[in-house]
């Protein structure tokens, strides 16, 4: 953004976007509280979404949302990378393909003739992949969208040189910290907390419902464990299939490659 | 350095700043008249109305909030209201007005941030709203505090701001009891000082003449501007041509969307021509229908009285604003709208008995369609027996208003161009402002603005 009276030593910031719905970005313009404060610690250099004055890199710290799906983006990430000191990823679609990876179990010709009358007018690739799958990434904020308070702490730890304070564990622990009763004991609710990477705060139990796994995986799972319990509240194998293939659809595929539960192979079309 | 008034050439507009999304837009200029303005949306596709075939009937709503991290409740709201009617289910009393005022919490958040933190700028001279604070901190600090009002509205009866978690088929999984209500009540009252404040203050901006040359189109309802529902209703461009209405089952029978060649967005027309959804198609529509204090503030701004309600007319009571600089206006006056609204529905707030009512599923076809901030959103879906998505089609207001923005972008660049505005710069800079004049959520339609000129 602009930088008249800056001074000239504070770190650049750039944000850029890929395959998204802009939901990672905007949290930056919602954290009301402190953008004005992060914008006196940062230079706010590229953010298209905020500013009509984008600057050139280099950037210290550069966050990156959505996910590489066409083949320009390969090479923007590319020079993004090169570019950066620090690269975060921001959300599902960055770190792990987003909701638009549910077509790297598709056929894509077919969603493009499903969707466009000249499908040959768009540029698109086959597949909706997580940035780290093209470059090297510091650190993945996860969550569709990213939490808040979460991305106030990477912007933070950054500033100050530590590790951003995430940990890893699940939805579940957030859960019972927050004095929660089970959905899942309670009133047999499918739920995905015990799986889903913590960030929320809970959010879908503190409002009766089971966690869909906006977050992606955690940092160890039990899914055969967890397989069983969601068959017992009525949920067939493709429920559980289409459960777990949202958000994060190649995040938790690859779980469910290393832990095989009973959940059938094939997605949704 | 400017350009000379003949010869041709392009100018290319790489990517467009401050508008949600990926955008480029190309102008072809042929011996100083504007002879194409082409708005080519390049947010790569992703596929939503393919992928959520196969899907459950209940699965619709949080799909497709993601198209858009900007109105996630207009998504959801829309997507609730087409799976429900293809199941028969009627949604009303409490439910219907916890939904209203998620609704408003959506509007108030979201034309907050395009008036402060997007669309003022561009009035000021500056850039972004952080060069913006340096010379105005405190309307600034005021936008802030109202956003953040909006967003505590959908915070507290959706969990979150972006992709709220409690929205359901039939309603919502928790409702709120009053006393959580109560807390939000005491910071409306303040959001309603800062938002009159807001009207006062944009109505001190300098509007250059513009009008917008497309039928307006947007939901309306008898009683209530509509936010949540509505009959689609058009007011021509022409003032001779009544206003008209259609079912919304008939809407994929008036609005057709076509592919071009330069935008992975799909253009809509209605009835064969060109129309614009949101702000100012709202006040055209339903204007009469405000609160009495949102039309004081209207009155005040300058607006123009709205469309009188019919049989009603009287002294003073004018057109219909079509210059789409002044849409900042209309957002204000909506926002001051929104936020008595979500007081008037807090105040009488009882609990329902049930959280959401039941939606089974069934085979057939549903349409939903409700008030985005950003103009009319629709959706379709068809169902088998078993509750899965056969087929689904979305019409974002972004889609539908491309025509209209282009159109716009056509005059307002020549007007340029007759002024002696012709350098690249001068050229970009009204471009932008046309586009940004609309708010187009470029997420929605596809998805900012790269120009390319091409002066022949
Ligand atoms: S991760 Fe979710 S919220 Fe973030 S950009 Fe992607 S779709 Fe939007
Ligand atoms: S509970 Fe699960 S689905 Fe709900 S917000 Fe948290 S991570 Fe996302």
């Amino acid at each position: 953004m602009s930088t008249d009276t800056a001074p000239p030593a504070r770190p650049r910031l750039g944000v850029f976007k890929f395959a998204s719905c802009d939901g990672c970005q905007l949290t930056l313009l919602d954290c009301e509280d402190e953008l004005l404060g992060i914008a006196t610690e940062l230079e706010i250099a590229y953010f298209l979404e905020g500013s009509s004055a984008p600057a050139p890199g280099p950037y210290d710290l550069s966050l990156v949302e959505g996910s590489v799906s066409t083949p320009e983006h390969v090479d923007r990430i590319r020079r993004i990378r090169a570019d950066s000191r620090h690269l975060v990823t921001i959300g599902a679609c960055a770190t792990a393909g987003g909701v638009q990876a549910l077509r790297n179990h598709a056929d894509v010709a077919e969603y493009l003739a499903a969707v466009y009358a000249r499908p040959d007018y768009i540029e698109t690739l086959a597949t909706s992949t997580p940035i780290s799958a093209h470059v090297p990434v510091d650190f993945e904020l996860r969550g569709c969208p990213i939490d808040r308070g979460q991305l106030v702490e990477v912007i933070t730890a950054f500033l100050a040189g530590r590790k951003p304070g995430i940990p890893d564990h699940a939805v579940c622990f957030a859960c019972k910290r927050r004095g929660n009763v089970c959905v899942t004991v309670a009133h047999g609710t499918p739920c995905l907390g015990p799986v889903t990477h913590a960030g929320c705060g809970a959010l879908c139990p503190t409002y009766g419902r089971g966690c869909y796994g906006c977050f992606g995986p955690a940092g160890t799972t039990n899914l055969p464990a967890l397989v069983p319990l969601m068959h017992r509240d009525g949920m067939s194998d493709e429920d559980i299939g289409r459960f777990l293939r949202t958000f994060n659809v190649t995040a938790f595929t690859a779980v469910e490659e290393q832990e095989p539960g009973t959940i059938q192979k094939e997605g949704p079309r | 350095m400017s350009q000379p008034a003949t010869g041709s050439q392009v100018l290319r507009i790489p990517a467009l700043t401050r508008v949600e999304g990926e955008t480029a837009l190309r102008l072809r200029i042929d011996d100083g008249t504007v002879t194409e303005a082409r708005l080519s949306i390049y947010e790569p596709p992703r596929f939503f109305e393919a992928f959520l075939r196969g899907r459950a009937h209940t699965e619709p709503p949080d799909l497709t909030s993601r198209i858009c991290g900007i109105c996630p409740v207009a998504y959801q709201l829309s997507a609730c209201r087409a799976v429900e009617d293809a199941c028969g289910a009627v949604v009303d009393g409490q439910l219907a007005a916890l939904r209203r005022l998620l609704y408003c919490g959506e509007w108030i958040e979201s034309q907050t941030l395009h008036i402060h933190l997007l669309h003022a700028p561009d009035f000021l001279g500056h850039d972004d709203v952080i060069g913006m604070s340096r010379s105005h901190l405190a309307h600034v600090e005021r936008g802030l505090r109202l956003k953040q009002t909006g967003n505590a509205i959908v915070e507290l009866l959706g969990g979150r701001a972006i992709h709220p978690v409690n929205v359901r088929l039939g309603g919502f999984h928790r409702t709120p009891t009053r006393t959580e209500l109560r807390p939000l009540a005491e910071r409306l009252r303040i959001a309603l000082d800062d938002a009159w404040d807001t009207v006062r203050w944009v109505a001190r901006f300098d509007f250059p003449d513009a009008e917008c040359d497309a039928d307006l189109f947007a939901l309306a309802e008898t009683d209530t501007y509509a936010i949540e529902s509505g009959v689609p209703t058009v007011l021509p461009y022409e003032k001779t041509l009544p206003p008209r209405s259609f079912p919304l089952r008939d809407f994929p029978d008036h609005i057709t969307e076509e592919q071009v060649p330069h935008s992975t967005a799909l253009h809509a027309r209605l009835d064969g021509r060109r129309h614009l959804t949101g702000s100012l198609a709202r006040y055209a529509v339903s204007g009469h229908l405000l609160s009495p204090l949102a039309l004081e503030a209207a009155r005040e701004a300058g607006l123009g009285a709205p469309r009188p309600r019919a049989g009603t007319e009287g002294p003073g009571w004018g057109g219909v604003c079509r210059n789409p600089y002044r849409s900042i206006l209309v957002r204000a006056v909506e926002v001051l709208y929104a936020v008595e609204e979500a007081m008037r529905i807090i105040a009488e707030y009882e609990r329902p008995a049930h959280p959401y009512v039941e939606v089974p599923a069934r085979a057939g076809v549903g349409h939903g369609a409700t008030e985005a901030p950003r103009g009319l959103l629709y959706h379709r879906y068809a169902f088998d027996d078993a509750g899965r998505v056969t087929d689904a089609c979305i019409v974002p207001p972004t889609a539908q208003n491309q025509g209209a923005i282009e159109e716009d972008l056509r005059r307002m660049v020549q007007a340029g161009l007759d002024r002696g505005e012709g350098s690249e710069a001068e050229l970009t800079r009204l471009c932008e402002r046309a586009v940004r004049n609309h708010d187009p959520c470029i997420s929605c339609s596809a998805h900012f603005l790269e120009l390319d000129i091409e002066r022949t």
